[in-house]
């Protein structure tokens, strides 16, 4: 693929984007508009991550994909081999070896460092779009600080079920001042959002970058009363024993029976190597198994 | 003492046509003040002007600010304009519609403006919601029923608890008791009495109905053609108008 | 034992490979090739360049050869090529009064200088399927007529001239690209323009229709529709004057609606606009009912709360390629957030569970 500049997007574009990141991070939360280019993948599969990954890469970067917590689910596979391809860059699936992350879904459970950046596929980056669907009303909710109607979705989730009824995509309040979504996460990961690391959030469809510096303010909102809970399945992982990762529940035959496994595949084989065995795991650390999807 | 409210010149246009012209007067608190006229006279126009739903084109629109004194509204930014909005300010819209949320709860609609200005206690916020519904006699066990489930005399009673909650010191109503049943405007209009007496509000109300200033108003403006023709007490000016215009008025209201 | 689910890029290349056959369909039929599919699916090559934004058939042929016929999936195709293409500058406006016209027509006027010219259209054919198709055979050649030479003035610029119509207000300004910039609200008229010309034609098509039946109806005759090749001009900087670099194949359409006015602005018509690449006439009169509808604030008239008339709601959403996009990646896994919910669910139905026991 040499017909196309290095991360496939000419340099013009990329300090474009390089400069709406930088007042992303001016502005933590704040949702900057940027000049979306259209990708050789569908808006919706992480166009907007692959942007600012595209930004961000230099040659020496050790690149990690993530989707759903696992480095080998499709799409995960298809970003991670487009940038093999027009970047060359290394990858790894081993988050602690990585430089940079992108992910869909996940904040890996492996504390992140002040030398990594995770990049965030975000669809819709508006954390008021569900409650008011105009733009120019939203922004002017945003500068104006409005953000009323946001507890007031809380207030009746509470009224209405007995608890905030919100599991992913948790609204947070960045450094006191600008309401974001932090992506379709599970609002398990909604504390990891305060971190060592660079966040970046990239929306192509909808054309926004917002950004976490490091270390900063990152509230979930709640009430006193009914305070943030980051809850996960009450099971501890069946493969290496972990009972503080988030967990998939995987059906596994068809008598309905199930288990539950971490989402993050990186983080359970390294349990597992490390020696922690789960309920169901064979004895010995055993490596994934190889069987196909197709 | 300092007017709550001081209004001077002012003027809004539509084109070559006017809203309201040249419109100065003063409100103290604790005072209601009527403004009365037929539909198309200004009234409507002039308080949206006040209210900042429109822009005037020329005039003065001062109020007295807890903490900065008499300030003109006009010239605030929209941040202090809208904050003003949701704290010492009130609007109670003629159709419930507008200024209810139809899809959140009664006790959610209630709860927005203390939200809005930082109450984070679920239980507070739900406590004082039940003590204005009470007040303004919803009974507590619809709190979770959305307004679409309401009578329009409810919707409007909700309405008035939603604007209420905050303590605002001025309210502004465009025709509250329009568009309901004879019956339920008189309920409401004792409601809303009493509410006015009790928490010493300050109000300004547009109507084309007199038995509502009677009631309510302690002055009144009577408009025309986006005039002030005449104002005074509410008592001297229904009894003994000077104005032919509010003498047809009077007239008319007691042959019906 | 229970293994995690491996080999997801082995499963991605034995799609591909599957997908090639699949293309190819049975090795006995031969194979299409770019050319055949540019010159006798033109209509479909045009779609592609209008909503793919790119002048290319040769291009938009190999596109729809790729995508297996599937359009939508041939303009993404241009899209993403057309990204990465450097950008040598912007022509100067084409001018249409100069159109070489193959059609040319309008419903306002029973005849016009220049006359009406049907050209190749499917208007008045019987829609019979042709058998004599399905056989392989020579077409007999049309009737030839010498073209007319000269300029093809508006048929707008009558009406113009008798200030019947509205005129559009000049302007030096240079238009804002949808490809280069955020779309941010409101946006002017050459922002919707643009984005309307390369929204997708069923989108356009049935918000245009909506206006016909009803929500914001703005009474639209076509005043003229005119389909020819245009001369493309670029001023050079080196040179210091414009050279022509190409030509290009529009469908324009001008619409005559329902006209505005009052006891003191006498009543005049009022316009739609549409402009699209190649032979495209059902998306250039889409464009150009609703580019009308969406005036409506310029023209002092009501919101009627119609779809047509709402800019947010037509721009946001005309865009094939972000809609195709953003609807089928809930194919992709959502189970960690699934995962969540499905929590959330259980604990719900416990609690209430318990509360109807403890009731009991």
């Amino acid at each position: 693929m040499s017909d196309y500049n290095f991360a496939y997007l000419d340099e013009q574009t990329k300090r474009m984007i390089r400069r709406a990141i930088l007042k992303a991070l001016a502005v933590p939360g704040y949702q900057v508009p940027f000049a979306s280019r259209e990708m050789p993948m569908p808006y919706g599969w992480g166009t907007g991550g692959v942007q600012v990954s595209a930004a961000c890469l230099v040659p020496e970067d050790r690149l990690k994909v993530i989707d759903q917590g696992a480095d080998d689910t499709t799409n995960a596979v298809s970003i991670r081999r487009f940038f093999e391809r027009t970047a060359g860059v290394a990858t790894t699936g081993r988050t602690r070896d990585a430089t940079l992350i992108q992910t869909r879904h996940r904040i890996p459970e492996e504390p992140l460092t002040r030398d990594q950046i995770l990049v965030y596929q975000v669809p819709i980056p508006e954390p008021l779009r569900f409650l008011e669907p105009r733009e120019t009303e939203t922004r002017k909710m945003h500068s104006l600080e409005e953000y009323g109607l946001v507890h007031v979705k809380l207030y009746e989730d509470i009224a209405r079920h007995g608890q905030i009824a919100t599991s992913y995509a948790y609204p947070v309040k960045v450094e006191g001042r600008y309401v974001m979504d932090p992506s379709p996460i599970p609002k398990f990961d909604n504390p990891k959002l305060e971190s060592a690391a660079v966040q970046l959030f990239g929306a192509g469809r909808e054309q926004r970058i917002y950004a976490l510096p490091p270390h900063c303010k990152v509230v979930s909102l709640d009430f006193e009363d009914h305070p943030f809970v980051p809850s996960k399945a009450d099971h501890a992982c069946d493969l290496c024993g972990s009972d503080t990762s988030y967990l998939d529940e995987v059906i596994v035959d068809d008598a309905g029976g199930r288990m539950f496994v971490c989402s993050d595949t990186d983080y359970c084989e390294g349990r597992r190597e490390a020696g922690h065995l789960g309920r169901l795991a064979a004895s010995g650390p055993s490596a994934p198994g190889q069987e196909d999807a197709a | 003492m300092t007017p709550l409210l001081q209004v001077k010149g002012l003027t809004q246009r539509y084109g070559a046509r006017i809203g309201c012209a040249d419109v100065s007067f003063d409100l103290y608190p604790g005072e209601v003040m009527g403004i009365v006229g037929e539909s198309g006279s200004g009234k409507s126009t002039l308080l949206n002007c006040l209210a900042g739903h429109l822009e005037a084109d020329a005039g003065e629109v001062i109020f007295d600010t807890r903490v900065d004194g008499p300030r003109d509204v006009r010239a605030m930014s929209e941040p202090e304009r809208r904050m003003l909005a949701r704290t010492d300010w009130a609007f109670v819209h003629q159709n419930p519609r507008d200024g209810l949320r139809m899809g959140v709860s009664a006790g959610g609609n209630v709860g927005e403006r203390l939200m809005a200005v930082g109450a984070r206690h679920y239980g507070d916020i739900r406590g004082q919601a039940l003590d204005w519904l009470d007040r303004v006699e919803i009974a507590a066990d619809r709190i979770d029923d959305r307004p679409t489930a309401f009578s329009g005399g409810m919707q409007q009673r909700l309405q008035i608890a939603r604007n209420l909650v905050t303590g605002p010191r001025l309210v502004f109503m465009d025709e509250p008791t329009g568009g309901l049943d004879v019956s339920v405007q008189a309920r409401l209009l004792d409601l809303l009495r009493g509410l006015v007496r009790e928490m010493g509000l300050s109000a300004v109300i547009v109507t084309h109905d007199l038995a509502v200033v009677r009631l309510l108003a302690h002055r009144l403006m009577v408009m025309k053609s986006g005039h002030v023709v005449e104002a005074g007490l509410t008592d001297q000016v229904l009894d003994d108008p000077q104005h032919g215009y509010t003498q047809l008025l009077v007239s008319s209201v007691l042959q019906a | 034992m229970y293994v995690a689910v491996k080999g997801g890029e082995r499963a991605i290349e034995n799609a591909h490979a599957w997908l090639a056959e699949e293309r190819r369909g049975d090795p006995a039929v031969p194979e299409l090739s770019v050319a055949q599919i540019r010159e006798q699916m033109a209509l479909a090559v045009n779609r592609v360049m209008a909503e793919g934004s790119l002048y290319d058939p040769d291009l938009a042929a190999l596109a729809i050869k790729q995508a297996r016929g599937d359009l939508i999936e041939a303009v993404f195709l241009i899209r993403a090529y057309r990204t990465t293409l450097p950008r040598f500058g912007s022509s100067l406006p084409v001018e249409t009064a100069q159109m070489r016209c193959d059609r040319r027509i309008s419903a306002t006027f029973k005849d016009a200088p220049g006359g009406q010219v049907l050209g190749p259209t499917f208007d008045y054919t019987h829609r019979l399927l042709d058998f004599k198709l399905a056989a392989e055979g020579d077409v007999a050649p049309a009737p030839q007529a010498a073209p007319q030479a000269g300029p093809v003035p508006h048929i707008t610029d009558f009406l113009n001239r008798d200030g019947l119509i509205q005129t559009e207000e000049q302007s030096e300004e240079a238009p804002p690209d949808l490809t280069r910039q955020p779309l941010e609200f409101p946006a002017n008229r050459a922002l919707r323009l643009q984005s309307l010309t390369r929204g997708d034609e069923g989108f356009v098509l049935g918000l245009a229709y909506s206006t016909q039946r009803g929500y914001a109806r703005n009474h639209a005759f076509v005043g003229e529709l005119r389909i020819g090749r245009v001369a493309v001009e670029m001023e050079v900087p080196e040179l210091g004057f414009a050279i022509q670099i190409g030509e290009v194949e529009l469908t324009e359409c001008e619409t005559v609606n329902q006209f505005s006015g009052s006891k003191t602005e006498p009543a005049q018509f009022t316009r739609g606009y549409g402009l699209v690449f190649g032979q495209t006439e059902r998306k250039a009169i889409s464009m150009a009912l609703v580019d009308r509808a969406l005036r409506w604030r310029e023209l002092g008239e009501d919101n009627l709360g119609a779809a047509a008339q709402d800019e947010e709601f037509v721009l946001s959403h005309c865009d094939n390629i972000q809609a195709t996009g953003f609807l089928e990646h809930i194919k992709l896994p959502h189970y960690v957030d699934f995962q969540s919910e499905l929590e959330l669910v259980r604990r719900l139905r416990a609690e209430a569970e318990a509360a109807r026991e403890a009731a009991e």
